[in-house]
């Protein structure tokens, strides 16, 4: 395996991926994601010089609209999917000391 | 013939003539399903009440002559990555176990309007992720022609439902082939629209950029009219389309006359089942005996397709993944300290393998010193990838080629080698990088007795073409074949009803009462 992915890549993907991994799945997933990017480097045969990245197959770019509200007040139907529910808000974790 | 063997057209069109009721069409849906998905497993969430007092206010609409749509009344099932508003909405994952979306999307809106009755949601690998419905926390769904093997993916549940007639119709996504491969595994008709034809508003997103809805069918008239049901310009999805029609269904002509297909001769090289070469090949002469000039040509960057693909969906889906935190619904781990350790915990334990993969693999090639590296690299090999498409179509009027390498393969055979798995989406990975409209019409059965798809690739807005195109194959292949299986299942269940009513006088009740919100 070429690209070989450090401890340290690992636990900093996890971070970004804001995902918890135990021992054995961080091993897997350097090995996994090493095997990727190994077939992913394949890309490097292919010469994109002067190629612009295409996000978008069509050229289009953003969109605006009037800032005018269209929809209702739905709270009650939206907090019903809520895990936690507090004065009708959804209730976290504190988060400031 | 049985009233769920028909196509979708065929029924809507007894239900307009009244011979058959909105109601009796859906009980009898529901009463295949009842019989069927202890072997198939196609859905999700069924919601027999729900679809039973829908069918009522239907039947209404057309008596009363509102709902005059080809479609009014037929029993539709829609995957369950679609917002169904009040209807549970899982992704077949974990972490959206217990979400009723309080909104619906914009697609099923639209078969609302037109008199759709949805029967409930259907199976798919987590978030759309896989080829073979294997990833899906609620169980793998089964091949209608053989249990042992897998429907294909993502679109699994949708595709075994319609091969198995539990429903006429459904509806998937694609954003890798994930209606075509299914749909070829299966033996049933899907289309992949032009991105941005079908609203993505309330489809949850796995790589945007790539997703599209579709229909899934028995045959191509009704993809056709599915689409024109569904298809419009939507203002709240920025990447929706306004195109210049939206009219699909005129292309049902018999003619190909002149009609110029090209295939890619590397889509016929090494690791394509000789059998599947042999079906495809056969379909593209039955198109050539009708006046199609067929040829073969250079499509060249196929083997790019995939590395590129992977890159750019993962790195969407980590993105677009995130919004899964245990906040505002679906599943918030009952441990945690603090905020992020909930974060973590909700997302660790909510997610299956797959996904925690791409989402791992799309944040590296997302995380600075690797973006332009791989995400970037990507973005311009599907520049690339485009170009070679449009010089395509400068030539051709339809590519045609394999769905897939090989017909659907055993239960259990493909999760433990997800590279490998990859790679069976090579012939239809490189059409959502496009963004073209595609087809997979089946075109024959292997010695195994699976079936195999034919895929036609239009060039973008190029619909008509490729509908053309499948019209004029389907009238020579001949209607639509059943799998053997459900037909038989469903004799047997006829038989012992009617030994009960025999013995015990009784007809059979009301039935496909047994409403499941599957559980983990």
């Amino acid at each position: 395996m070429a690209n070989l992915i450090s401890d340290e890549t690992i636990e900093y993907v996890g971070i970004l991926a804001k995902l918890e991994l135990s021992e054995e799945e961080k091993e897997q997933a350097k090995q996994d994601i090493g095997r990727m990017l190994d077939y992913v480097d394949k890309l490097n045969e292919l010469d994109t010089s002067g190629v612009e990245p295409m996000s978008h197959i069509f050229p289009v770019h953003n969109v605006f609209r009037d800032d005018v509200v269209t929809n209702g007040d739905d709270r009650d139907n939206l907090l019903k999917n809520a895990p936690k529910v507090k004065d009708g808000s959804w209730q976290v974790p504190k988060t400031v000391e | 013939m049985e009233i769920m063997e028909m196509t979708a057209l065929e029924l809507g069109w007894k239900i307009r003539k009244r011979e058959v009721s909105v109601r009796e069409a859906v009980q009898e849906s529901l009463d295949r399903i009842h019989v069927l998905e202890g072997t198939l497993n196609s859905f999700v969430t069924l919601d027999p009440e729900r679809a039973l007092a829908r069918a009522d206010e239907v039947q209404k609409g057309i008596d009363d002559g509102t709902l005059t749509a080809p479609l009014a009344g037929v029993p539709v099932a829609v995957k369950d990555n679609i917002c169904t508003k009040g209807l549970r909405t899982t992704c077949s994952s974990k972490i959206l176990y217990n979400f009723v979306p309080p909104y619906q999307a914009e697609a099923v809106d639209r078969l609302y309007a037109a008199g759709g009755v949805i029967i409930g949601k259907t199976n798919m690998d987590e978030f759309a992720m896989g080829s073979t419905t294997e990833t899906s926390a609620f169980g793998p769904t089964k091949n209608p022609w053989n249990p042992e093997h897998v429907p294909g993916g993502s679109s699994g549940g949708s595709c075994a439902a319609v091969a198995s007639c539990e429903v006429p119709y459904a509806l998937g996504s694609d954003t890798g082939g994930s209606i075509r491969q299914p749909g070829s595994f299966c033996g049933v008709t899907g289309l992949k629209p032009t991105y941005g034809t079908v609203s993505r508003y309330g489809l949850v997103a796995y790589g945007s950029s790539l997703d599209q809805i579709g229909p899934i069918a028995k045959d191509i008239s009704d993809c056709a009219a599915v689409l024109e049901t569904i298809a419009s310009y939507d203002k709240k999805d920025s990447t929706s389309v306004k195109r210049e029609s939206y009219d699909f269904t005129s292309a049902l002509i018999d003619d190909v006359k002149g009609m110029k297909i090209g295939i890619p001769s590397d889509y016929l090289s090494a690791g394509l089942d000789e059998e599947v070469k042999g079906a495809v090949l056969r379909a593209a002469e039955v198109l050539k005996q009708k006046g199609a000039i067929v040829e073969e040509f250079p499509l060249s960057l196929v083997e790019y397709a995939i590395p590129a693909y992977y890159v750019i969906a993962c790195a969407e889906a980590s993105s677009n993944l995130a919004r899964f935190d245990g906040v505002k619904y679906g599943y918030r781990a009952p441990e945690y300290e603090g905020l992020h350790s909930m974060y973590k915990k909700s997302r660790s334990e909510g997610f299956g393998e797959e996904v925690k993969r791409r989402i791992m693999l799309g944040s590296f090639v997302l995380s600075s010193g690797y973006y332009d590296a791989y995400y970037l690299k990507a973005l311009r090999t599907k520049a690339l990838i485009k170009q070679s498409f449009d010089r395509a179509f400068a030539r051709y009027d339809v590519i045609l080629g394999p769905v897939a390498p090989m017909t659907a393969p055993r239960l259990g055979e493909s999760l433990s080698d997800p590279l490998q798995m990859y790679l069976g989406d090579i012939y239809t990975i490189s059409v959502n990088l496009a963004g073209l409209p595609a087809v997979s019409v089946p075109c024959g059965l292997d010695r195994k007795g699976l079936p195999i798809g034919v895929q036609l690739i239009g060039d973008c807005f190029q619909e008509k073409k490729i509908i053309r195109a499948a019209y004029a194959y389907e009238q020579a292949r001949g209607s639509w074949q059943a799998p053997e299986l459900a037909a038989a299942q469903m004799q047997e269940d006829r038989q012992a009803q009617s030994q009960t009513v025999a013995q015990t006088g009784e007809a059979k009740g009301q039935r496909g009462g047994d409403g499941h919100v599957k559980t983990i």
